[in-house]
């Protein structure tokens, strides 16, 4: 008919669960576009969606593994990426995407996240990094920058954050990124880039929450601190996360970091046990 | 011997560890990830040897929350997996033991126990662990745990606790100690019959009619696994039948009430025990693990005294076999329970008896076990 436009289907419909619409995250939150620039690169790259597993913490971005519609597993707190490891080694055709927040994972999880880096695990993490504990209500995290404010920090932060990029490739990742969600085409080409490279790879979210961190540091609505974001991003792809710093105030670098070849825990494990069993 | 595909049989003098470790591999375990700790470290040694030889997989985590993690994720890429631990690594495992139980997720977890509380003594017995393994993990539920009391029946229970998880969808606990994991006997070893090794039930429908706990009468869902297509959603939150959380009274009632029923209406199935001169016994001693060889050795005494003592030894600790100890608690005068505590068991067997017969505790601290002469004084003590 003319003047009307026929709605189809979107093509990403497919890897999300219509039915546990709508979402519990708030509006003007940075993990829903982080979830759509995710969707689009599994699209992108073509995965059998089949052999893909989803591995969650707790938190809001802990969240994500109930929405998309592949294997998904909800787990505990800071635990998704030993859980991954379990599922990645017991079954290597898998796709393990480990999906989560920054606290879940550098905290609480911190330990098994430098491990997994380490062993070079075949598996993409995308962390979701909104400075602070949503959930709970805005408390501090081990990525608040100095002097931020929190529930917890109620005179400024005097607690200094990682670099997580600098974190995880120093702990010998392949694969190493920092986007926004303002950088939706860029941060879905990187996690596309994430999810078909071999070993572990690093894609941290940076995104807003104007429930908690945004409302207690001042930063207006979610619109705003994308604003923020626009303003105080630098792209530097390739330069050494250790220069990545984040700051409460100053330029954000964001970019490709880390991109490089090492074999994978599975790799070794395929040459070293094969000595078993020709014994 | 060793057979072509990498399983032992024969006769074999072995310790408890390495024994639990040929009977992972013989139920079909092809997984494991632990984390060093006295004294259950030959478990792991020997499953980083073994595994590789027959296909499996062994990754050493960084802790024991990680391994316990690991085992799960691998049980839902559909292999069997274990871990192993004593005291402090059992605390860590906790936390997951209870995503393990929520998931409804088939693994085993060994803990060869050592003397508590804290760091203890790390290389001396312990039974101290035997209500954490009944209560560790927050929230209501129900275990299953098996209690060892030789090698024989460390390589022969680990083949019945991966059989009892597969069956009931849930972590099984073998609850060893020391002095079995470290003691050498004969082991007999067999390949375990493909019908004698039960597998989880799986699903029976096409992937978009799937509900990973939607279950039948036996109150077991069926499993699917990570990457068959089935696309499911599993989470530690209270959730409905499609897996999905549902934050209210009524969706917890529902699954709290299955996940503790699937386990006490099966109880049938599960419980396992031996049972030494109980038909006429006014004196029961009731014991497990390596403290049950030394009481059976005191009931045989008192019984040359001419006293009716008989043996009632828990193979299965957890489910409690709470009917059993009734009827004996109105048979006998009373129960008589060593243990290398201060008192755990002692207080299941004194509920059950219910003031129908008297129950002593024998206890003991842990770093070494019960003379049988302190158990038989105690039993003539009670026959007075």
């Amino acid at each position: 008919m003319i003047g009307t436009k026929t709605l189809t289907d979107n093509p990403v419909d497919l890897y999300l669960r219509a039915d546990r619409m709508p979402h519990i995250w708030c509006s003007g939150c940075g993990v829903g576009p982080s979830v759509a620039c995710f969707v689009k690169a599994i699209h992108r790259t073509g995965l059998d969606t089949d052999k893909i597993a989803i591995v969650s913490g707790i938190g809001c971005s802990g969240r994500v593994a109930g929405y998309v519609k592949v294997d998904s597993f909800h787990t505990t707190h800071g635990r998704a990426i030993p859980f991954a490891t379990g599922l990645a080694l017991a079954n290597p055709e898998l796709k393990v995407v480990v999906f989560s927040g920054d606290g879940d994972l550098a905290a609480i999880g911190g330990n098994h996240l430098i491990h997994a880096a380490r062993r070079n695990i075949d598996m993409t993490v995308i962390c979701y990094n909104n400075f602070n504990y949503g959930m709970t209500g805005g408390q501090l995290g081990p990525t608040t920058p100095l002097e931020a404010k929190s529930t917890t920090s109620p005179y400024g932060n005097c607690d200094p954050p990682f670099n997580l990029p600098h974190l995880v490739a120093a702990c010998g990742a392949s694969y190493v990124s920092r986007w926004t969600v303002i950088h939706p085409r860029q941060l879905e080409k990187s996690m596309a880039e994430a999810l078909t490279k071999p070993g572990f790879t690093f894609v941290e979210v940076l995104g807003p929450c104007p429930t908690t961190y945004g409302r207690m540091n001042k930063l207006g609505r979610g619109v705003d601190e994308l604003r923020a974001y626009q303003e105080r991003c630098v792209v530097s792809n390739g330069v050494d996360p250790r220069d990545a710093e984040i700051g409460l105030n100053g330029p954000i670098l964001v970019g490709n970091f880390v991109d490089l070849s090492r074999p994978t825990f599975w790799d070794h494990c395929v040459k070293i046990f094969g000595r078993a069993q020709k014994k | 011997m060793m057979s072509v595909d990498g399983l032992m049989e024969g006769e074999f003098f072995m310790n408890g560890d390495d024994a639990c470790a040929e009977g992972a591999i013989a139920a079909g375990c092809r997984f494991f990830a632990g984390y060093p700790i006295t004294p259950a470290t030959e478990v792991a040694e020997r499953m980083s040897r073994r595994l590789p030889e027959v296909g499996g997989v062994y990754i050493q985590m960084e802790d024991e929350i990680a391994s316990m993690n690991a085992i799960l994720g691998a049980s839902w890429a559909g292999v069997k997996s274990m871990t192993s631990t004593s005291g402090p690594g059992f605390s860590l495992m906790m936390e997951n033991l209870g995503l393990g139980i929520m998931l409804e997720t088939p693994c085993v977890l060994v803990n060869i126990q050592r003397a508590g509380p804290s760091t203890g003594i790390p290389t001396l017995i312990g039974q101290g662990d035997m209500m954490q393994a009944r209560w560790g993990s927050h929230g209501h539920y129900e275990i299953i745990a098996v209690v060892p009391d030789s090698p024989q029946e460390m390589f022969d229970l680990t083949i019945t606790a991966f059989n009892l998880s597969e069956q009931f969808r849930i972590p099984v606990l073998i609850m060893s100690d020391e002095v079995v994991g470290h003691m050498s006997e004969k082991v007999v070893m067999r390949q375990v019959a493909p019908e004698d090794l039960v597998t989880r039930p799986r699903p029976a429908v096409p992937p978009e009619e799937y509900s990973p706990y939607l279950s039948g009468d036996d109150l077991v869902p069926p499993m699917a696994v990570a990457g068959e297509g089935y696309r499911f959603h599993v989470t530690g939150l209270t959730h409905d039948e499609r897996g999905y959380p549902v934050m209210t009274a009524e969706a917890q009632d529902k699954l709290v009430r299955r996940l503790v029923d699937k386990i006490r209406l099966n109880k049938k199935h599960i419980l396992r025990m031996e049972e030494v001169g109980l038909d006429d016994a006014e004196i029961v001693v009731c014991a497990y693990g390596i403290t049950s060889r030394v009481a059976k050795r005191a009931v045989q005494l008192a019984r040359q005294e001419g006293i009716r003592a008989g043996l009632l030894r828990l193979i299965v600790v957890w489910p409690f076999p709470e009917e059993r100890v009734r009827e004996l608690a109105a048979q006998a005068g009373a129960f008589i329970v060593p243990e290398i505590n201060y008192g755990q068991i002692v207080l299941e067997v004194e509920r059950c008896a219910a003031g129908r017969a008297r129950s002593i505790l024998l206890p003991h601290m842990g770093g070494g076990v019960h003379h049988p002469e302190t158990i038989l004084e105690a039993i003539r003590e009670a026959a007075v």
